[in-house]
């Protein structure tokens, strides 16, 4: 399956901070095809770092990171279902974000751009969908940072969703969470070649950026999977150098993944979006999130996974549980699995059965209500 | 043994008896959702269930029933009143630790309940305890003291005593002795009790 990023433009979109960007444009990969009802469509919403690019292989011949759950055959078949996934707001794979052209000057926008919020990132995915005249979806989906999506979608736009899909995810960023975020951003913010953003005509705060995807990627494992990946494996070396140098296996492997994540994510953007996932509170402006999540009015599938300790199952257990507070169907299910937060991503044996079950049963029912 | 395993699929069409058409229906310790998926084919009925074992819980979500994966003693409270029509508890009632506060909860958040137990009064299990001098052992009771899940062991007359002092309203009561419905003698003849309340 051959994959082909589009874009699409829109004149503009109203900002939570009250500002208005405009000229947006918005990278979009889709796989399947959508039928005569238009009734098949499911929006996959990406995590933090993840692109539109979420199936099939581009023409460097590139996967998708979701290429095991997403594509003939798989949970979110394509082959039944019209599959839509798009670069979120503010991100660099193509959609607007701050190292686009700001329309009144001709230059990145770098700090200039507005801060933004989960909620913006979802009425641009709104937008798209309904330029694909798409009224209604069969079903949002998303892990981490999607499963935010997912679940924003579900109260922004209840008419317009039939079932919502958040994996390892919360209603809200904790104290912890927006602590690691924090890290991160403290790491670019104090490398020299940061300066203030304007960064684009001299060089990346390559440094930076990559402690930050170092301290990232810790979270996304667990103690149980870094044990088992590296242990306390030297690099290439028989005995300790004595020095501070590379000495572990784990410190080769953070080093090499934080330099390789240089070369393709920008480091504004990195504040950005971590600063909109902080911001990200389900129930604001509502005396609970029961009381929040009322206005939806799809169903549900929440999952979890044993071993997250970024999003721990509790966080998953309090939607549902805020759910079924409104009586609305939701299905829970927590996965064992010891690969942690990246369980979403890499241990899908367990997933696909759920998803392609949950699947099935909305497009019976929406099969049943024609 | 669950009464399902005695009964095969006979259990169902009893209380699918019991369930009129389209109503909305929660199932505690609801397996792999084989009745609630029974029930969703052949009565429309809007199915829910709540069942603890991981597996199980995958099994159930993947032939498509709505089921929360969480121990059912600690996971209805969340459920707003009247949230449901019937409330079923097949063959747990005995293993739960608070059975009164469950099957309170049960009439707080359904119309109705439908609760299955074994009756630990039938003559069998008499006969054995009365015979062998140790704990009675039989096919709905088949464990070691040690390796039982039962905890709380109730006959007809007590649940009957229970429904009474509680004002519960005693909507249907079935009675079963293999895969055969009885009418007489139930506390000594009947191996599985099935209870239809409601709140007065």
């Amino acid at each position: 399956m051959i994959s082909e990023l589009k874009t699409a433009g829109f004149s503009e979109l109203a900002l939570d901070n009250g500002e208005t960007l405009h000229d947006v444009e918005v990278a979009y990969e889709t796989y399947g095809a959508l039928n005569e009802r238009k009734s098949n469509a499911i929006l996959i919403a990406h995590a933090f770092t993840g692109d539109a690019h979420a199936a099939g292989a581009d023409d460097e011949g590139k996967p998708g990171w979701w290429v095991s759950m997403v594509g003939p055959g798989k949970a979110f078949d394509t082959d039944r279902y019209f599959v839509i996934c798009s670069n979120v707001l503010g991100g660099c794979r193509g959609t607007t974000g701050p190292s686009s052209p700001d329309p009144a000057t001709g230059k990145p926008y770098g700090m200039s751009f507005p801060v933004i919020t989960i909620g913006d990132m979802v009425r641009l995915q709104q937008k798209l969908v309904q330029s694909l005249g798409i009224t209604r979806l069969m079903a949002v989906a998303g892990g981490s940072m999607g499963g935010m999506q997912a679940l924003e979608w579900a109260v922004s736009f209840p008419g317009a969703v039939y079932a919502c899909i958040p994996i390892a995810t919360t209603g809200r960023h904790t104290a912890q969470q927006i602590a690691f975020n924090e890290v991160g951003r403290q790491a670019i913010v104090a490398d020299p070649d940061f300066q203030d953003g304007s960064y684009y005509d001299t060089k990346p705060p390559a440094r930076g950026l990559a402690v930050a995807r170092m301290v990232g990627h810790i979270t996304y494992m667990s103690d149980a999977s870094m044990r088992e990946k590296f242990g306390r494996r030297l690099r290439g070396r028989e005995e300790f150098s004595y020095g501070f140098g590379v000495d572990f296996e784990v410190e080769s492997y953070l080093r090499y993944r934080g330099s390789q994540f240089v070369g393709r994510f920008d480091a504004n953007s990195y504040l950005y979006i971590t600063k909109a996932m902080d911001y990200f509170d389900l129930a604001a402006g509502f005396p609970s999130l029961g009381a929040s999540l009322e206005r939806a009015k799809c169903r549900f599938l929440v999952i979890s996974f044993t071993s997250d300790w970024l999003y721990p199952s509790y966080q998953s257990l309090e939607i549902a549980n805020a759910l079924r507070s409104r009586n609305h169907d939701v299905t829970y299910c927590e996965l064992t699995s010891t690969y942690g937060h990246d369980a979403f991503l890499v241990d899908v044996a367990e997933q696909t059965g759920i998803v392609r079950g949950f699947l099935a049963r909305c497009e019976r029912e929406l099969e049943d209500a024609k | 043994m669950k009464v399902h395993d005695v009964l095969g699929r006979r259990d169902y069409a009893l209380i699918s008896r019991l369930i009129p058409s389209n109503s909305r229906v929660l199932d505690l310790g609801c397996g792999d959702g084989a009745l609630l998926a029974f029930l969703q084919d052949t009565k429309g009925v809007d199915a829910r269930g709540i069942e603890m074992n991981p597996e199980l819980v995958q099994a159930a979500i993947a032939r498509g029933v709505s089921v929360y994966q969480g121990d059912l003693e600690d996971s209805l409270r969340e459920y707003p009143d009247g949230a449901f029509d019937y409330v079923l508890l097949s063959q747990t009632v005995q293993e739960t630790r608070r059975p009164l506060r469950v099957l309170t909860e049960m009439l707080r958040i359904g119309s109705h309940a439908i609760v299955a137990f074994p009756n630990f009064g039938h003559w069998g299990m008499r006969f054995s305890h009365l015979t062998s001098g140790r704990a009675p052992r039989t096919r709905l009771f088949p464990h070691a003291w040690y390796a039982s899940p039962n905890i709380h062991f109730l006959t007809v007359l007590d649940f009957e005593d229970l429904a009474r002092e509680q004002d519960w309203v005693v909507e249907n009561r079935l009675f079963l002795s293999g895969t055969r419905r009885i009418t007489r003698l139930p506390n000594l003849r009947a191996e599985i009790a099935v209870y239809s309340l409601k709140r007065k």
